[in-house]
Formats: structure tokens, sequence, C-alpha cells
């Protein structure tokens, strides 16, 4: 008998198609008890010995980068397409021994720290007003959201109109990208806090202010961190953007000039500083994380 | 004063409030039509309950009967009541679940909520008294879930109730875990002589640890029984299986009679 003809007739419909094969039980009488046979378990080091694991990961790369020097150097790759790795190199020593490359970064590291500090300001301000109080949630919130839907890269036009092409369209863009990001991670950090710790916090005598600041403002840490890594990814790429508007000096102005004479040596120096800088925001973010969440269970950066 | 210690939980007191006032000396905890509704259905019905200062009452009741809403009632959680609650202004809670904020360490915890500035000591003094002197630094995730448990008790102690409302704080303990706690419990409220309010569906515990076992139901206090056996108790005394057998018939369990009986 099987479970298909055991159930109810009024039940869910059983799958008619569904071969029904009778079970073949075990015969008590298959005379002395065998036990079954018996595979070693064979340990992981045992095995066959491979290359370290990062010798591995590192061969590709290696290759794609010698077989660009290859064709470079053969002439099938030509340097107004792509420069050799070599020259690259070349490139970005000169780049940095003549200071252009360090004033450019200094520039471009501004417009970011300043778009960052005032995008931060925004967003966990916007948030705290939307997630601590009901009346600011109504006031704040569904503007952010139907903001949020308007790609903001697409205002830079609007930008330049309002701000000209100093500063402060770049900055501003920079601005809105880190806000936006900000505003929604702390506002569900804040939003996302356990109600059962709110409510100990009540039992244990806190009063508004106590449980905003022991219960709540704690909780929304880790979102409010992941939406600080989101912002740093955000600000670099508004720098990128923002820096293609007709910029007099920075990253983006070098490129610019390169890309005027054809110099992909330069423009490939100055994306490896871009990524540079943001495998370093990164770097910073996780410093925190590690430094402020060391009390999170899933926590596993020690 | 008896009424400086009391404040009502809610402002719609109903029935004879003047003659409450002089029926409070000698009282920890007084309901009197007690109602709380969920969406048109009353799970606290009318409910009274008198518990005198130092007594250690446990609140017996199928699950979903309303205890433990009668419990955050009476801890000031749920103020959505009708009827007199009065209880002391000093009281604490412990819930199932540790509650512990992960973010504080074990002593921070312990302090949280108290007024002014308390010092570390105090923290190290109540934890010490629950066998968690040398886990005052550590975070809240390191630590297992009895030990948790005993840190959320001592976060309740520190604040030196008149009341102590306990929401089946042993129900997520492994059993060996949870013999233990209950010792512990018992020797506290010994040594501190708080009023308990013990809500539990754990006729053992209730038997173990309670001066008078209520059971709840239709919303009401349908059955109480004093629990007058020496302390410290044995489950193995006949008059413990007795009174488990009439407890565990009140919770409408069929068929444990002979079981106990033999």
């Amino acid at each position: 008998m099987t479970v298909d003809q055991a159930a109810p007739a009024g039940a869910a419909p059983p799958r008619a198609e569904r071969p029904v094969a009778p079970r073949t039980p075990v015969s008590p009488t298959a005379g002395p008890r065998t036990g079954p046979e018996l595979v070693p378990v064979v340990p992981v080091s045992a095995g066959h010995r491979s290359a370290p694991r990062w010798l591995r990961r590192a061969v590709v790369p290696v290759f794609l980068l010698a077989l660009w020097q290859v064709l470079s150097a053969s002439g099938a790759l030509e340097s107004d397409i792509l420069a050799s790795p070599g020259s690259i190199a070349r490139t970005a020593w000169t780049l940095v021994s003549d200071g252009t490359l360090p004033s450019a970064m200094f520039v471009s590291l501004q417009r970011v720290a300043v778009g960052l500090v005032i995008g931060v300001l925004a967003g966990v301000l916007l948030a705290l007003a939307s997630g601590l109080s009901r009346l600011g949630e109504d006031l704040v919130d569904p503007v952010v959201q139907m903001l949020r839907s308007v790609p903001w890269v697409g205002v830079i036009p609007l930008f330049i109109i309002w701000l000209g092409i100093g500063e402060a369209p770049k900055i501003a863009l920079i601005s809105l990208g880190v806000a936006f990001h900000l505003y929604l991670n702390v506002y569900a950090g804040i939003r996302g806090v356990d109600a059962q710790l709110v409510e100990a916090g009540t039992s244990l005598g806190l009063g508004r202010w106590g449980l905003i600041r022991h219960v709540v403002l704690p909780g929304a840490l880790p979102g409010a961190l992941t939406g600080l890594r989101y912002s740093l990814a955000t600000a670099w790429l508004a720098l990128v953007f923002g820096e293609q508007v007709n910029a007099d000096d920075g990253l983006g102005f070098l490129m610019n000039q390169a890309r005027e004479f054809f110099r992909t040596d330069v423009i490939v120096v100055c994306l490896v500083v871009y990524a540079a800088l943001g495998l370093l925001a990164d770097f910073i973010v996780r410093t925190l994380e590690r430094l402020l969440l060391q009390w999170r269970p899933t926590f596993t950066g020690r | 004063m008896a009424t400086d210690v009391h404040r009502p939980v809610t402002e719609t007191v109903t029935g004879p409030a003047p003659e409450a006032a002089r029926v409070l000396d000698g009282a920890a905890v007084r309901v009197r039509g007690l109602g709380r509704a969920f969406g048109g259905r009353a799970v606290i019905d009318g409910l009274r309950l008198d518990v005198a200062p130092g007594e250690f009452v446990a609140l017996l009741g199928r699950s979903g009967c309303g205890k433990s809403t009668l419990l955050r009632v009476l801890a000031g959680l749920d103020r959505e009541v009708e009827g007199q609650v009065l209880v002391p202004r000093r009281k604490a809670v412990a819930f199932q679940a540790p509650r512990l904020m992960p973010w504080k360490r074990v002593w921070r915890n312990v302090l949280l909520g108290l007024p002014g500035r308390p010092e570390r000591g105090l923290a190290e003094r109540a934890l010490a008294e629950v066998g968690l002197g040398h886990r005052a630094d550590a975070w809240p995730k390191t630590l297992s879930g009895g030990e948790a448990q005993r840190a959320s008790l001592a976060r309740a102690l520190v604040r030196e109730p008149d009341l102590l409302l306990l929401d089946e704080p042993f129900g997520a303990l492994d059993a060996l875990t949870r013999i233990k706690a209950q010792k512990l419990v018992a020797e506290l409220w010994q040594e501190r002589g708080c009023a308990v309010l013990l809500v539990t569906h754990d006729v053992d515990e209730a038997l173990l640890l309670a001066d008078r076992a209520l059971v709840m139901e239709n919303g009401v206090i349908a059955y109480e029984n004093e629990i007058d056996l020496p302390r410290p108790r044995d489950i193995a005394d006949p008059r413990f299986a007795d009174l488990r057998a009439q407890l565990l018939d009140r919770l409408g369990v069929e068929g444990v009679h002979s079981a106990v009986g033999q």
C-alpha cells in the first residue's frame, strides 16, 4: 500500500501519472544477519595534493596580463586602443613623480570627502526624523521614496543649470547619491529593531530618550554601516560621473585630457586609482564594522 | 505608606475605589474586574487577583488562556485594559527569552534603565548572586542559554523589586539547566522576600516553587490551590503527586491519575 492510495479521496487529487511501485519489504528470513558493506571515510588531507588556493586563483589574471603584454609587444594591440601593461606602469610612475597624479587625487578626494559629509549628515538626519517619529515618517518618507525612483545620475543637467560647472554640481551629485543610500539603510535599521528588546527596555524603566539611545540606535548601527558602505561605493561612482562634466582638475580632468590625446595609458592609470581608492574606502568601513559590531552574533571578523 | 508603593496601571478605575485603599495594606498585587480584549475577543474578563507581599504565586493555564497577557498587564507593558490594577512601583520582569541587549556587555545590561549613574560594582554583586560574577565583561552572544537567563534574572533583581514577574523564564532551558535555575530562583526569593508571580505551564515547576498555584481559564482565575508542602520540596512526596494530579485535572489533562498513582 502506498501513500497515494491511502490518501482520502476528497483530499488533494493524487498525481495519477506517478507510477505506483509496490514497496518490497526486506524479508526477515534472509538468512544469517550480515552487516552492511563498510567504506572508509577518507580524510581530506589524504586526497591528491593540489597547488595552493592563492596560486590557482592568480593563474588566470597573470595569464591575461601576460597575453595583453604579448599582444601589445607584437603590435596586434595598438597603444591608441589600449596601452601595454609595461607602458602603463611607466606612465603611472611618471605621473606620480611629477606630482600630476597626487594633486589630481587630492582634488578628487576632497570632492568625495565634502560630498560624503554633506550626504551622510542629510541622510542620517532624515532617517532619524522618519525612523523615530510617526510625524517625521509621514512628512519625510513619501518624499524620499518618490525622489528615490529618479536615477540620480540623470539630474546632472539640472545641477549644471542650477549650480554652474564648478565644484558645486559635483559635490551635490555625490551628496545626493550618498544621502539616499544612507537614508534607506538607517531608516530600515531603526524600524528593524527587535520589538521584544524595546519592550524589555520599557520594562527596565527606560524612557523615550533612553530607549532611543540604548536600544534603537545601537540596533540600527549594523544597517547604518551597510548603508555607509553602499554610500562610499556610490560616492566614487558619482565622482566619476561628476568629473566627466567640465572638470579642470582632478582625476576626471586627467582622464578627459588623456582622451583628447588618445593616451590610453593615462586613462588606465586613472581607472586603477579609482579602483584602489574604492578598495581603500571599503577597507575603512570594514575596520569600522570590526570595531563597532563586535557584539553581533554573526560577527566573524576576529 | 502602602499607597506610596502602589500605583494604578490604568486610569480607568472602576468599582469601589475608596474601599480599595484600606485593603491595600498587606497586598503586593491587587486586581479587580480586569478586562483585556484583542479585536473584540475578551482574553481577560472580570479577573480578580490578590498577591500578598513576599508570596510566591504560580500562574498556570492552557496555552492562549491569557496568563502571559495578565503578566504583561501587571508589568505595565499592556495598558489597554479595563478595571483596577494596583502593582508596586518597584517591579521587574524576566521574560522567556533573556532579552539582553546584544550590544551591551553583561554588566551594562544589568544596570540598564536604573536611575542615576549606578556603579559597576552593583552589577557585579547582582551577577555574583546568580553565579555569573566572572562573566560581567562578556558579550551576551557568548553566554549559554542558562547563563543568559541568569543574567536576565540579575538584571531584574538589581532593581530590588517588590514584585518579580517571571514569564516562563525556564521554558527554553534544557532539563538539567532548568532544575538548577529553579533552585536558584527559590533561593533568591527566600533571600529577597519579594512577591513573585511565575507564569508557567509546567505543573511540577509550580509545585516546587510556589506558595499558591492559580489556574487561569476563560479569562479569570478559575481555580487556586494552596501548596503547603514543606520546603525544600520533594517530587517523590505522595502529597506532591496528589496536588499534581489535581492541578493536571484542572488543566484538562486526562488519564494522568493512574500514571501518577503508581
